[in-house]
């Protein structure tokens, strides 16, 4: 047994995480910048942080990701990575003309005091970034919250650099996604779609890291945000933001430049949150929900209703990030379920406070915490303690899974050993329904191959 | 879009056309999309397999969290390895520093993991702040009883190729510490296997049918005591020059132990590693027995490889991986199921290598140090190659650009090594260059 080492003794840790359940803050900002059309991510710091990132991301996604780094040496260590991010941007520029270089700091370039955005007004002033061609920065030091506050910082510096607010305001609103999927952005685009709301997704990873087999490697894939769609975000009639986490500060810092309003709703992932965000753009767009989407939320509630047998009392452990974990763990009890044991990497205090309003009453028994130590170790310690019939998370929920023989269903970031979230999406009715599925699946296939003959049934 | 970046032309030539020195071992452009790593992955990846040892990266989480169980480098016993520990350094730590969290982290694994012995990992800014690793690491042995070897693993101060030097410093600080131990006659330690997909227990199969015996392998399968013993060895075997090669010369200084480099890979390179060994003891008895085990593993092998070589006859491949010794024997492997290699390069290779790899390539092969996507996917268009063989970050270009793809990186599934690993080799290639996906591409 791998985690053979795990008991049930909880004790108070100060210095320590075993088996993490967040990553660092560049990653993040890597996957944000993706999300923007004929974009060229850029590492400031060692070699190895671009190299980690980059093949995260391709485990995830199995696409390529493509991403640059000042390669610091001992030198710019000492007399600062300037010269390096000079260097960087010229060579960029000259060789894989991008749009856009996309600048994240990292713990090194952070610690030995560099300062980006200062090196970036250099750089423009010294005639170093063509007409027509853009870098924007974003400050993400490791040591401070995790891959989930990278995402926002770097969605922040975008909205920062682009919108422009003229005198025109438009018909549209500005959609700013949590870290979801490809699949979750196409779906989001789908929806709004079907509400004919004209929108501006950003980011928009789908057509970047899901991109079709076609014998070409194209190093700017077609998808993406565009530049002339981010200048307009900036006239939109009003912002929605998914996701507390990743998108609050952006939504904050384009009202503080353009003045254009914003409401932040919860990524629209199971049955109420995907009614909230329904609500939102109807209110946003100013239009009434098509019945196609009443047709969506009526067959989810009908497979529930089919299935929820099997759903009622089951005891859940969820680990992830917490925009996405909080509207699971709503669903979760909607569903009858009890979402007894959560934790999550990243830190944040409103985490606890919508945990004990979600879970308050409904489940009292759940235990939860976020930040540093709620990590994989203390999950399992929980699980120890007392069973679970369910396990909800990412790919490192496995070992635990395994060892414990407890029914597992894959979420978050990263999955490495399935594949599914760039093509299916998670968020929206059809999404929660994927997600039910999945969920049932998983349970039945335990009963099934574990049932004693005499009770082993045909019709489930 | 250029493709290729002005600085790096001395680092690709073409066999036949500019047979110049290349130029290798500089550090990589900024602002190049480089598929290299840095100093603290080297070390990671060297200590890595040491089974029964805490491998503490002292750091923010991003790199534990990244190198948490990536390396199939299996373990017949322990597997405290591929668990992922972190100080998980915050803002506060950055300013008054770390060493009192390190201190605390290590007293708490160490009791709650009851390891062998412990590695600490310092990454990027761990040096910067000023923590004294070494001192706190010296305090928790005395306190503790357990061996806590500092690993000095900045990431910027160099590349992944100082890192695997600085991983052979901390193994040599274990090297010699039994002192009690006698080595029994004919006994050899592996160094540069990480027994991925677990070829390091094919290979001492091998040797015991030879009748060698394994003393310690570093670090496949690897074990703290071990480590220790690995002075009393009489011959070092060495794979994968560029990560373990100074080890074994520091061993041969220190403790008169000679050594030999082999490779594991391909028909010719695996029977030589065996032949070798038993040369080095001069015993007949061994020498027989090794020719009988290729014999008999050749006449197994040899008709398997026929069916996939007929298919594969003329097939183009192109190299890119990290050390440039793996390199060259993909090049012998390659031949022996007819396929020929049209463009090969490495992230770390030094000039011995790739005098080595011009000499043994055909007339118009592209030979490159530390390339890009940008320019591997001009080189394979150009050369027009149906297969690719590389890591973890090349393998979706790879498949984008409609070749088949075979991971001799650490993502591996199937043993490559020795005879048997030639034929996972030759049947992973087939799979993948004739599968009937790619008549479907656009």
């Amino acid at each position: 047994m791998l985690l053979k080492h795990t008991t049930d003794q909880v004790k108070e840790r100060k210095a320590l995480t075993v088996n993490p359940a967040k990553t660092c803050q560049p990653v993040g900002a890597m996957y944000a910048a993706l999300g923007i059309h004929g974009c060229l991510p850029h590492s400031h710091g060692s070699q190895g942080c671009c190299s980690y990132h980059r093949s995260a991301l391709t485990r995830h996604y199995k696409e390529p990701v493509m991403a640059a780094t000042s390669s610091f040496t001992e030198g710019s260590s000492v007399f600062g990575g300037q010269a390096n991010l000079m260097t960087a941007i010229d060579n960029i520029f000259g060789i894989y003309e991008p749009e856009i270089i996309a600048v994240h700091s990292t713990c090194l370039s952070e610690t030995i005091g560099d300062d980006l955005c200062q090196m970036v007004a250099k750089a423009r002033e010294e005639g170093k970034v063509p007409f027509g061609k853009h870098v924007i920065q974003a400050s993400t030091p490791s040591y401070v919250g995790s891959h989930v506050t990278g995402y926002a910082n770097m969605l922040e510096g975008i909205v920062k650099y682009f919108p422009e607010k003229t005198d025109e305001r438009l018909r549209q609103i500005n959609l700013l996604a949590g870290w979801v999927e490809p699949s979750d952005m196409r779906e989001l685009k789908r929806l709004v779609g079907l509400l004919k709301v004209k929108s501006v997704l950003l980011p928009d990873t789908s057509d970047v890291l899901d991109t079709p087999m076609t014998g070409k490697y194209e190093m700017y894939p077609k998808g993406g945000t565009t530049i002339p769609d981010m200048v307009s975000m900036g006239d939109s009639m009003k912002t929605v933001g998914l996701g507390d986490w990743g998108t609050r500060k952006a939504a904050i810092a384009l009202d503080n430049k353009c003045k254009v309003p914003f409401d932040i709703v919860d990524l629209p992932i199971g049955l109420r949150a995907s009614d909230r965000f329904i609500q939102a753009l109807a209110k946003a767009g100013k239009v009434s929900v098509p019945e196609s989407i009443a047709d969506e939320r009526g067959r989810l509630v009908d497979a529930i209703t089919d299935m929820h047998q099997y759903l009622y009392g089951k005891r859940v452990a969820v680990f992830g990030d917490p925009d996405n974990i909080l509207p699971l763990i709503e669903f979760l009890l909607d569903m009858d379920m009890k979402p007894v044991y959560t934790v999550s990497g990243t830190p944040g205090k409103a985490f606890m406070k919508r945990m004990e309003e979600l879970v308050g009453k409904q489940c009292p028994e759940a235990k939860y915490k976020n930040g540093p130590q709620a990590d994989m170790l203390l999950i399992h310690q929980w699980i120890k303690q007392e069973p679970v019939d369910l396990i909800i998370g990412n790919t490192y929920g496995k070992y635990i899974s395994r060892d414990e023989g407890i029914p597992f269903v894959r979420m978050g970031f990263p999955i490495l050993d399935r594949i599914g979230h760039s093509y299916f999406p998670s968020v929206g009715y059809m999404g929660a329904l994927r997600i039910l599925e999945k969920i049932l699946g998983a349970l039945m296939d335990k009963i099934d191959a574990t049932s004693p003959e005499e009770s082993f049934e045909l019709t489930m | 879009m250029n493709t290729f970046i002005k600085d790096r032309q001395n680092q690709i030539l073409t066999k036949g056309k500019n047979d110049a020195a290349i130029a290798c071992g500089k550090a990589s452009v900024a602002g190049s999309v480089s598929q290299r790593a840095c100093v603290f992955c080297g070390s990671r990846v060297v200590l890595y397999p040491i089974a029964d040892a805490l491998h503490l990266i002292h750091g923010p989480v991003g790199c534990a969290a990244y190198t948490w169980d990536i390396r199939g480098a299996l373990s017949s016993g322990p597997q405290i390895h591929r668990l992922s520990f972190t100080t998980d350094l915050k803002e506060k730590e950055v300013v008054f520093g770390g060493e009192k969290k390190l201190y605390h982290a290590l007293i708490s694994l160490i009791e709650m993991y009851k390891p062998r012995g412990a590695f600490v990992y310092a990454t990027c800014i761990v040096g910067v702040i000023g923590d004294d690793v070494a001192a706190v690491c010296k305090r928790v042995t005395r306190e503790t009883g357990i061996d806590v070897i500092p690993v000095m693993s900045e990431g910027f101060s160099g590349t992944k190729k100082d890192g695997y030097k600085i991983a052979c410093g901390a193994l040599s600080k274990l090297i010699g510490t039994d002192t009690t131990f006698k080595a029994p006659e004919h006994s050899i330690n592996i160094l540069g296997d990480f027994n991925l997909a677990g070829e390091l227990w094919m290979l001492s199969e091998y040797y015991k049918k030879m009748g060698v015996n394994l003393l310690a392998a570093m670090t496949g399968d690897g074990r703290i005591d071990a480590v220790r013993k690995a002075h009393t060895a009489q011959l070092n075997v060495v794979q994968c020059s560029g990560s373990m090669i100074g080890l074994a010369k520091e061993m041969k200084e220190k403790y008169g132990i000679p050594f030999m480099k082999v490779s594991y890979f391909g028909i010719e390179d695996m029977s030589d590693a065996l032949y070798e060994v038993a040369k080095f003891f001069g015993s007949d008895e061994m020498m027989q027995k090794a020719r009988m085990l290729v014999k008999d593993e050749l006449s197994k092998l040899l008709p398997a490889l026929q069916k996939y070589k007929q298919e594969l006859e003329g097939k183009k491949a192109a190299i890119y991986v990290g050390g440039a010794f793996k390199a060259i024997s993909l090049v012998k492997a390659l031949r022996l199921i007819g396929m020929k290699v049209v463009v090969v390069g490495s992230q770390t290779g030094n000039q011995d290598d790739y005098e080595l790899l011009q000499e043994l390539c055909d007339e118009g092969t592209i030979i490159v140090d530390d390339s890009n996507p940008n320019e591997l996917a001009e080189f394979v268009k150009q050369t027009g190659a149906d297969l690719f063989i590389g890591g973890v970050k090349e393998r979706p270009i790879a498949y984008k650009l409609g070749l088949g793809f075979c991971d001799h990186n650490h993502e591996r599934k199937e043993a490559l090594a020795g005879y048997e690993g030639m034929l996972n080799f030759a049947k992973e290639v087939h799979a993948s260059v004739c599968s009937p996906v790619w008549q479907f591409m656009r």
